[in-house]
C-alpha cells in the first residue's frame, strides 16, 4: 500500500472514535470521549492531507478553516433549546456532501474509463485507484455510489424537512400530499429501475433522476411525521447519515469512512429502537408517518379542570415534602428551564426532596430535556428516568408537570382504544397532589385529551410557562 | 351520657335512664338530666334492672357482672384480652358485651373510639400535671429578673396520647421531643412541633399499617438502642411523658431507674402507662412519688376522671355513635349486626358466646404502604429455572442471528470481488461494534451523543479531500463545496457536544 502511514493513522483514528462513544456512558468521562472524537477527526484529515489527499491542500485547508469559523460561530450562540434544530441543520449537511462526493466518483468514474492504459498508469490519487478496477469491481462501485447518493439525498431534504418543523418554520403538522405512501413507493421503485439502468449504462441521467426522487423521498416522508415523533426522525436521519457515509467509503475504498459511517449508522438506529420502545410505537409505523386512525372510540373524559393561582401552587410547594418535576417541550419552548432551577434551588434549600423524572421521548431530541436542565445548571443526579422514578410517585407530596402533555396520559394505561395505549408514561397522577404549567386547554402534539387534567388531585396552572414561574418564584419562601 | 347526647338518643328511639348523681362529677346535675327527659334511679342495681343496654366507663365489678341478664347489653371499657374471667363471667349471663376499647381502628369507627378520646384527655392533662409538678416556667424568657432557660419534654410513644402531649407541650413553650418505634409517626410528630429522636439503628423498620395503627414488640436490638438513646439524652430532660403501650401487653420498660437517677432533681415523669405496670420501673400506680434525687414520678390512672367534664362529653358521644350504628334504622331496638365490621370487632360476648377475639376487619384501619409488599417471592428454583429458559431464549436468538448473518455473509462471498470483501467485513465488524458500543451509552446523554457522531459522520470530508485534487473544475468545485460544508459540521458539532457536556455537573 502506498500510503502505510495514512492507513495506520486511519487504525488510530477509528479506535478514538470507537473510544469517543463508548465514553459517552457517563457524564464524567463523556467530557473525555469528546475529546478522544476530536483528536481522531484531526489525525484523520491531517494524514488524508498528507497522503491520499492529492494537491490543493492548501486550498483544502482553507475551506476547513472558512467552514470551521461558520460552525464556531453556529455552536457558541445556538441556544440549548434550539439544539434539535441545529442537529437536524446540520445532518443535512452530511447528506448533501455525501451525494456531491458521489457526483465525484461518478465523474471521475466516467473520465477515468474512457482513457486508455497509458494514461491510466499516469493518474495519481483518487483517479489511480478507479483505474485499477477490473469490470465486477466497477459494478459493485456503481452500486455503492449509488446507494450513497440516494441515501444522503434522503438525509438532505429530510433533514431541512426536520429542521424547518422543529424551528417552526414548516407545520409541524403530519401533512401527505395525495397519494401518500404510493407516491413514496413510486418513488422507490422509480430509484430501483435507475438504480438497474445505471448498473447497465453508467450514463449520468439514471443517477441524476434517482437524485430528484430521493430527495423527493426524503421531503415527503419526513413531512408525514408529527412534531411528536421527532426524537425518533432525528435519531433516524443521524443514522441515514452513517449509511450514506459508509457506502461512500464503500465506492472509495476508504476504510475509514466505512467504520466510522458505520459506527454512526447503528448509534443512530439503536437510539431511533430506544425512542420507538418509549413510545411503544413500532419503527415502521413512526416512519410511515402519523398515528393510524383510533382502533375505537376513545374514553370520553369526564369532569372538567380546575386552575389554580401562583398562591395556590406555592402553598402548596411550601407545605410538601416532596416534589416531582415533569418537564417536556413546553419548558424549551418558553425558555423556562433557569427559573425551573431556580425554583429547584429554592426548595433544595429548604431540605425538601426535589427530583426531576425525564420520560425518553420528552423534548425534540433525544436526551433533549436533560441537556436544557444541564444549561441551567441543575445537577444530574437528581434528574431521573423514567424507570427510576416511576414507583415513587405514590409517596410524592406534588408532581409539577411544565409543558409536557403525552408522556404523562394516563389513557396510554386507562384506555385501550387511545392512540398510546401501551405507552411507558410518567405516572405522576399518583402523587397526592399534580400542578400542570400549561398554556392553555388545547391537547398536545399528538392531539388527544390527556385524563390527567381532569383528575381530582390536578389543578391547572394556565400560563407561559416563564410567567408562570417568574410568578410563583417570589412566593416561595 | 350527658344531656346533650341523651337528646340524640331519644332521637333513636331510646328512652334513657342514669343513675343519681352519676354526672355530678362532670358537672352535670340530676336537674339536667331531668329536663333532657332522663329518668333518675336511686341505685346501680335499680339501673340494671331498668335498662336493657348499660353504658359505663370502667369494666364491670364481679357485683355488676351478678347483675346482667340473659340478652342484656353491657357497653364499657372491658379490656377483654386482660379480663377473661370477667368475660366469662359475663358470658354466663348470656349478657352481650361490647368493648369499647375493642372498636377496630377503622376510618368508619373513629367516632366511636372512645379509646383516642381518652388518650386525647390523658395526654393532655398529663403535660399540665407535669407543669403542676415541676417547679419552672415552662417556655424560655429572659426578664429584668433574669434568664430562664425553657423546659424540655420527651414524650415516649406518639400515639393519640403522645401526639396530644406534643401539641400541649409545645404551646406551652416547651421544647418538645418526641420517639416512636414507628418511624412513619416522625412526620406527624414534626406537625405537632416536637422532633423527632431518631435512632442509629438499622432494622427493617415496623409498618404501623400491620398492627392496624398501633405499636408492635419490638426486637432485643432495637430495644437495646432505644434505651442507649435515652440513656444518652436524660439528663437535659426536664419532663418525661411516657404514653409507650403495646395492645394486650404489659407496658414495655422504657424508662429505667438509672435515667431516673441521672435526671436532674426538680425533673417530673408522668407515667401513663401506670395502669399496666408503667413505663418506668419506679413508678407506683395511682401515686405520686418523689425519688431520692428529686425527681418526681405521677403514676396516676385517672387522667380523663381528672377532666371529667371533657372525658364524660366525648365518651357520650362516642358512646351515641355506637349506639346509632346499633340502630340503622332509628326504632330503639338494637340491632346487633355480627356483619359489620366495626360492631364485630368490639364483641367480647354475644347470645351466650365468647367472641373476643375477633377476626381482622375486612378494611384495613390504614392503607399498607404498597411498595412494602414485595412482588411475588419467587423460589430458588423457580428463578434458576426462569433464568435458564432466559438464557436458552437469548442463546438461541443470537445463534439464529449469527447464522442469518454467516449465511449471508458467505453468499456475499460467493459472488463479490476479494476487494470489495476485504471492506465488507470491516463495515460488518464496525456495525457489530457501534451497536456493543452504544447500548452502554447513558440515556441522559443522548443529545450529546447526536451531535458527537453528527460530528463524526463528517468524516465524509475525506472522501472529498481525496477526490478534491483530482480532475476537472466541475469535480474541484463539488468537493471544495463539500469539504466546507463537512468543516462546518466538525467544527459545529464539536463543540455543540462539548458545550452541552460541560454543563453536567453534579450537585
Amino acid at each position: 500500500m502506498e500510503y502505510g502511514f495514512t492507513t495506520a493513522a486511519y487504525v488510530v483514528a477509528a479506535v478514538l472514535f470507537i473510544l469517543s462513544l463508548g465514553g459517552l456512558s457517563n457524564q464524567e468521562s463523556a467530557k473525555r470521549a469528546v475529546w478522544y472524537g476530536i483528536a481522531g477527526m484531526a489525525l484523520a484529515v491531517f494524514a488524508t492531507l498528507v497522503g491520499p489527499g492529492s494537491g490543493l491542500w492548501l486550498f483544502s485547508i482553507i475551506l476547513i478553516a472558512g467552514g470551521g469559523v461558520i460552525g464556531y460561530q453556529l455552536a457558541t450562540k445556538v441556544q440549548m433549546t434550539q439544539m434539535p434544530e441545529l442537529v437536524a441543520a446540520m445532518h443535512s449537511l452530511v447528506g448533501l456532501a455525501a451525494v456531491f462526493v458521489g457526483f465525484i466518483a461518478h465523474i471521475e468514474l466516467g473520465r477515468v474509463m474512457g482513457m486508455d492504459a497509458v494514461e491510466k498508469g499516469a493518474l495519481d490519487g483518487f483517479a489511480a485507484l478507479l483505474a485499477k478496477k477490473d469490470g465486477v469491481e466497477v459494478a459493485i462501485l456503481r452500486v455503492e455510489l449509488f446507494l450513497g447518493i440516494f441515501i444522503g439525498a434522503i438525509t438532505f431534504t429530510g433533514s431541512v424537512i426536520a429542521y424547518g418543523k422543529l424551528a417552526g418554520k414548516v407545520d409541524s403538522a403530519a401533512i401527505k400530499l395525495p397519494g401518500g405512501h404510493m407516491l413514496n413507493a413510486g418513488a422507490g421503485s422509480l430509484s430501483l429501475l435507475c438504480l438497474i439502468w445505471y448498473f447497465n449504462t453508467g450514463e449520468f441521467f439514471p443517477l441524476f433522476l434517482m437524485t430528484l426522487a430521493a430527495l423527493f423521498i426524503g421531503y415527503h416522508l419526513i413531512k408525514g411525521i408529527g412534531g411528536a415523533d421527532m426524537p425518533v426522525v432525528v435519531s433516524m436521519l443521524n443514522s441515514y447519515s452513517g449509511w450514506a457515509a459508509a457506502a461512500i467509503g464503500f465506492s472509495l475504498g476508504n476504510d475509514l469512512l466505512i467504520v466510522v459511517g458505520a459506527l454512526v449508522g447503528s448509534s443512530g438506529a439503536i437510539l431511533s429502537y430506544i425512542m420507538c420502545k418509549a413510545m411503544n410505537r413500532s419503527f415502521v409505523s413512526v416512519i410511515l408517518g402519523g398515528f393510524g386512525g383510533p382502533a375505537g372510540e376513545q374514553m370520553a373524559v369526564e369532569g372538567e379542570q380546575v386552575a389554580i393561582d401562583a398562591d395556590g401552587v406555592a402553598t402548596a410547594l411550601n407545605e410538601a415534602d416532596s416534589v416531582i418535576i415533569i418537564p417536556g417541550y413546553g419548558m424549551a419552548v418558553a425558555q423556562a428551564q433557569t427559573a425551573v432551577a431556580e425554583l429547584v434551588r429554592k426548595l433544595r434549600a429548604k431540605g425538601k426532596n426535589v427530583r426531576f423524572a425525564i420520560h425518553p421521548v420528552a423534548g425534540r431530541l433525544p436526551g433533549h430535556m436533560n441537556v436544557l436542565l444541564a444549561e441551567a445548571k441543575v445537577p444530574y443526579d437528581i434528574v431521573m428516568e423514567m424507570d427510576e422514578i416511576n414507583e415513587d410517585f405514590p409517596d410524592t407530596d406534588v408532581a409539577i408537570v411544565i409543558g409536557s402533555n403525552d408522556i404523562v396520559n394516563p389513557a396510554a394505561q386507562d384506555d385501550p382504544n387511545s392512540p398510546i395505549a401501551g405507552m411507558p408514561v410518567l405516572e405522576c397522577w399518583k402523587a397526592k397532589q399534580v400542578f400542570v404549567s400549561k398554556r392553555g386547554q388545547g391537547t398536545g402534539y399528538s392531539g388527544i385529551e390527556n385524563p390527567l387534567f381532569f383528575k381530582d388531585n390536578t389543578r391547572m396552572f394556565y400560563g407561559d410557562a416563564k410567567a408562570s414561574l417568574d410568578a410563583l418564584l417570589p412566593k416561595i419562601d | 351520657m350527658t344531656p346533650a347526647s341523651a337528646k340524640d338518643l331519644q332521637k333513636l328511639g331510646y328512652e334513657c335512664v342514669i343513675e343519681t348523681g352519676a354526672g355530678a362529677a362532670a358537672g352535670f346535675s340530676d336537674k339536667a338530666y331531668k329536663e333532657a327527659g332522663v329518668s333518675v334511679v336511686k341505685t346501680g342495681a335499680a339501673l340494671f334492672k331498668a335498662a336493657d343496654i348499660v353504658a359505663k366507663v370502667r369494666p364491670p365489678e364481679d357485683r355488676e357482672v351478678k347483675r346482667l341478664r340473659d340478652g342484656q347489653t353491657l357497653i364499657s371499657f372491658f379490656y377483654p384480652a386482660q379480663n377473661a374471667e370477667l368475660m366469662d363471667a359475663a358470658n354466663a349471663k348470656g349478657a352481650t358485651v361490647i368493648a369499647m376499647d375493642m372498636v377496630p381502628r377503622i376510618s368508619r369507627a373513629q367516632k366511636m373510639d372512645a379509646l383516642s378520646s381518652m388518650a386525647n384527655i390523658a395526654g393532655y392533662r398529663a403535660v399540665i400535671e407535669a407543669g403542676n409538678n415541676f417547679g419552672r416556667f415552662f417556655t424560655g424568657q429572659v426578664t429584668a429578673a433574669g434568664k430562664v432557660p425553657p423546659a424540655k419534654v420527651l414524650v415516649v410513644g406518639a400515639g393519640v396520647a403522645g401526639l396530644a402531649a406534643i401539641g400541649t407541650a409545645t404551646s406551652l413553650g416547651a421544647i418538645t421531643y418526641a420517639f416512636d418505634v414507628r418511624p412513619e409517626v416522625a412526620e406527624q410528630v414534626e406537625s405537632m412541633g416536637a422532633e423527632f429522636v431518631f435512632l442509629d439503628f438499622e432494622e427493617e423498620q415496623q409498618d404501623g399499617a400491620a398492627t392496624g395503627g398501633y405499636a408492635a414488640v419490638s426486637s432485643p436490638e432495637f430495644a437495646a438502642a432505644q434505651l442507649a438513646k435515652f440513656r444518652e439524652i436524660a439528663p437535659d430532660i426536664d419532663i418525661v411523658i411516657t404514653t409507650a403501650l403495646i395492645p394486650g401487653r404489659d407496658a414495655p420498660e422504657l424508662w429505667t431507674k438509672d435515667m431516673v437517677d441521672s435526671m436532674k432533681p426538680g425533673s417530673v415523669i408522668i407515667d401513663l402507662a401506670a395502669e399496666r405496670g408503667g413505663n418506668c420501673k419506679l413508678t407506683v400506680k395511682d401515686e405520686k412519688i418523689v425519688t431520692d434525687n428529686g425527681v418526681t414520678i405521677v403514676g396516676y390512672t385517672d387522667f380523663p376522671s381528672r377532666m371529667a367534664a371533657q372525658s364524660s362529653t366525648l365518651y357520650a358521644t362516642n358512646i351515641r355513635h355506637m349506639m346509632s350504628d346499633l340502630t340503622p334504622e332509628k326504632d330503639g331496638v338494637a340491632n346487633h349486626n355480627m356483619e359489620d365490621d366495626v360492631i364485630r370487632g368490639a364483641t367480647a360476648t354475644h347470645k351466650g358466646e365468647i367472641t373476643f377475639p375477633p377476626p381482622p376487619p375486612k378494611v384495613a384501619a390504614i392503607a399498607a404502604a404498597p411498595k412494602k409488599e414485595a412482588p411475588k417471592e419467587l423460589t430458588p428454583e423457580e428463578k434458576r429455572a426462569e433464568e435458564i429458559a432466559a438464557f436458552k431464549q437469548q442463546t438461541k436468538n443470537q445463534v439464529t442471528l449469527l447464522v442469518v448473518g454467516a449465511v449471508l455473509l458467505l453468499g456475499v462471498g460467493l459472488v463479490a470481488p476479494a476487494s470489495f470483501m476485504q471492506h465488507f467485513i470491516v463495515f460488518v465488524l464496525s456495525v457489530f461494534v457501534g451497536f456493543q458500543v452504544i447500548w452502554g451509552v447513558a440515556h441522559s446523554l443522548h443529545t450529546p451523543l447526536m451531535a458527537v457522531t453528527n460530528a463524526i459522520s463528517s468524516i465524509i470530508i475525506l472522501g472529498a479531500l481525496t477526490q478534491i485534487g483530482s480532475g476537472s473544475f466541475l469535480v474541484i468545485l463539488l468537493a471544495a463545496l463539500a469539504v466546507f460544508m463537512t468543516g462546518i459540521n466538525i467544527f459545529g458539532g464539536f463543540l455543540v457536544t462539548r458545550r452541552m457536556l460541560a454543563m453536567f455537573q453534579k450537585s
